[in-house]
């Protein structure tokens, strides 16, 4: 019967794995290695200040055994979402662990493509006055010139086919921008001749690394194979089972809808999917069905700075405070706008965060009764650095000395864990761009080239 | 009287992109994932309820048979690692939902 297997080493590039599952997985002879190396959720800073979400070193480490088990192997290496958010400073941070890679391993030379993800804002505004661009979500901002204009810049996720055409030229390593989570794995099982929905299925499955197992991890490595009719996935480290539910419960993961999922240029069906265990360790998936959606639609991102901040970590134990800690970070936050009437309250704002109460939900916490001690996380967001550093130093010095109604404790009310106590942050930033855009050629705006340092 | 948290076999919370946040249930025995789907307790107003939600905020309650799992999805106040958010990855949310009583 025909097959194809695509060893995923972990759940983000850099997240790392271990020697002997990587091993093991070369051992079983797959046709690709495909690594996810992207997510949105460490937040909009990644991508709107153009950092990494793991270490230079950690990527490489990686990154080098990736590339040279798949040159071992003479199979292609697919890298999705370069960076973690796939953005031009992203994949060049990417291309230039790689370009030491090969050169402290001169023998290895892949024929390596970029595939760049990133939309100039004059394609965006030209959609945008066509009508073709739409939030994603009813809470996401409309988007407009200004918006875009304070956004660092704004990248799209891929599907497959920008990822096919330099796979069909024979691509040993493929650098990808932004991408669908799925896509780059899937591209491999469609250009194959695999059903393109066993294919995206598979990628959705395998994007987390052995997330999909019991235990579950983002550090260690899975095998997909591709069937006509099917997919099974198995993890190459023995301590790790899939079964029914771990792999079920991955297609659920971080979807809003349980078995309608959209990507670029598709809406999957997982309705009628059967999950079937063989063996101990190996699952079976049957019965995925996707459709090509008209228009298709890819999803931009983008974030901007909104603000500077400053925050202090302090800890509470006085009884007395602590029943009263809302009403007193009140009077608190007062007395600082008091201080300070020659500053315009709308440059800045005082958040104060309850650990041991509600800090984890907010106002969404059903129970907040307060525990016997209270970590209490404040901060100062501001336009500017200088003035939350300044501002934040006056909410702790007041909040420090407060007198409260019922103080009995007149030496200072919280307990520094470090000296000096407050911590500039830097900037924060927002999700600026989170909207769909009406595409007509799926690949155009994913433009690919062949790296001079890579191989011929 | 069973608490959710007794009963299923995996009980989670996530982001779902940086504006929604999405809760999980998994039962690993069809009979109990029956048995809460018919006790009626996972319904709009109870979610509401338990997680301060307004009607509007709540995009959906999914049960998906073939994976004997539920799924709740709902919107952020904050987006992901914005000013005002207190959990980037959504992955503290679920708690209360672990203290729902099934009958």
């Amino acid at each position: 019967m025909k097959s194809l297997k695509v060893l995923s080493p972990c759940g983000i590039l850099g997240y790392g794995f271990p020697d002997s599952s990587f091993a093991a997985g070369l051992n079983d002879r797959p046709d690709a290695i495909v690594v996810d190396a992207g997510s949105t959720d460490a937040g909009p800073h990644k991508l709107g200040a153009k950092t990494a979400i793991v270490s230079r070193m950690a990527a490489k480490k990686d990154l080098k055994r990736i590339i040279l088990g798949g040159w071992e192997l003479k199979i292609p290496v697919i890298i999705g979402s370069a960076g973690g958010s796939g953005g031009k400073s992203h994949v060049e941070w990417t291309l230039d662990i790689i370009e030491e890679i090969l050169r402290e391993n001169p023998t290895v030379r892949p024929k390596t493509a970029i595939i760049w993800a990133d939309i100039p804002n004059e394609e965006i505004l030209t959609k945008l006055s066509q009508g073709k661009v739409k939030a994603l979500d009813a809470t996401v901002l409309p988007l407009d010139a200004q918006i875009l204009q304070e956004t660092t810049g704004v990248v799209a996720q891929m599907g497959v086919e920008p990822i096919l055409k330099v796979l069909s030229q024979g691509a040993d390593l493929i650098v990808c921008g932004r991408a669908y989570d799925p896509a780059p794995l899937a591209a491999v099982g469609v250009n194959a001749g695999f059903d393109p929905a066993l294919s995206y299925h598979l990628g959705k499955v395998l994007e987390c690394g052995a997330l999909c197992c019991n235990p579950g991890t983002t550090k260690d490595c899975m095998m997909g194979v591709l069937y006509e009719d099917c997919f099974e996935v198995y993890p190459c480290d023995s301590k790790r089972k899939c079964t029914t539910l771990s792999v079920a419960a991955h297609t659920f993961y971080e979807k809003d809808h349980p078995y309608l999922l959209h990507g670029p240029g598709i809406e999957m069906d997982l309705s009628h999917c059967t999950f079937t265990q063989i063996g101990e360790n190996r699952v079976r998936v049957q019965g995925s069905c996707m459709e090509a959606t008209d228009p298709y639609w890819i999803k931009l991102e983008g974030a901007r700075k909104v603000a500077y901040r400053t925050f202090v970590v302090a800890g509470v134990r006085d009884p007395l405070l602590i029943s009263k800690i809302e009403e007193v970070e009140d009077l608190v936050r007062q007395s600082v706008v008091e201080q300070y009437q020659d500053i315009d309250e709308s440059l800045y704002t005082i958040n104060f965060l309850n650990y041991g109460k509600n800090g984890v939900m907010g106002a969404l916490e059903p129970n907040d009764q307060a525990g016997h001690e209270l970590c209490v996380v404040f901060e100062v967001l501001a336009n500017t650095q200088d003035l939350a550093s300044s501002l934040c130093s006056s909410v702790r010095s007041t909040f420090m000395h407060y007198g409260y109604e019922g103080r009995k404790s007149t030496a200072g009310n919280l307990a520094f864990p470090f000296a000096p106590s407050d911590v500039n942050f830097g900037a924060v930033y927002e999700f600026s761009v989170y909207h769909l855009m009406e595409i007509e050629d799926p690949s155009a705006l994913f433009p690919s080239q062949w790296w001079e340092k890579g191989g011929r | 009287m069973d608490r959710l948290v007794d009963l299923a076999q995996m009980l989670r919370s996530k982001n779902s992109g940086p504006f929604l946040i999405t809760l999980d249930v998994f039962f690993s025995e069809e009979e109990t994932y029956r048995r809460v789907f018919e006790s009626g307790v996972i319904t709009a107003s109870n979610i509401c309820r338990l997680y301060h939600l307004k009607e509007s905020e709540l995009c959906g309650i999914y049960f998906f048979d073939a994976a004997l799992g539920i799924k709740i999805t709902y919107h952020r106040s904050v987006s992901s690692g914005s000013c005002g958010d207190s959990d980037v990855y959504g992955a503290q949310q679920h708690a209360p939902l672990m203290e729902l009583l099934i009958p």
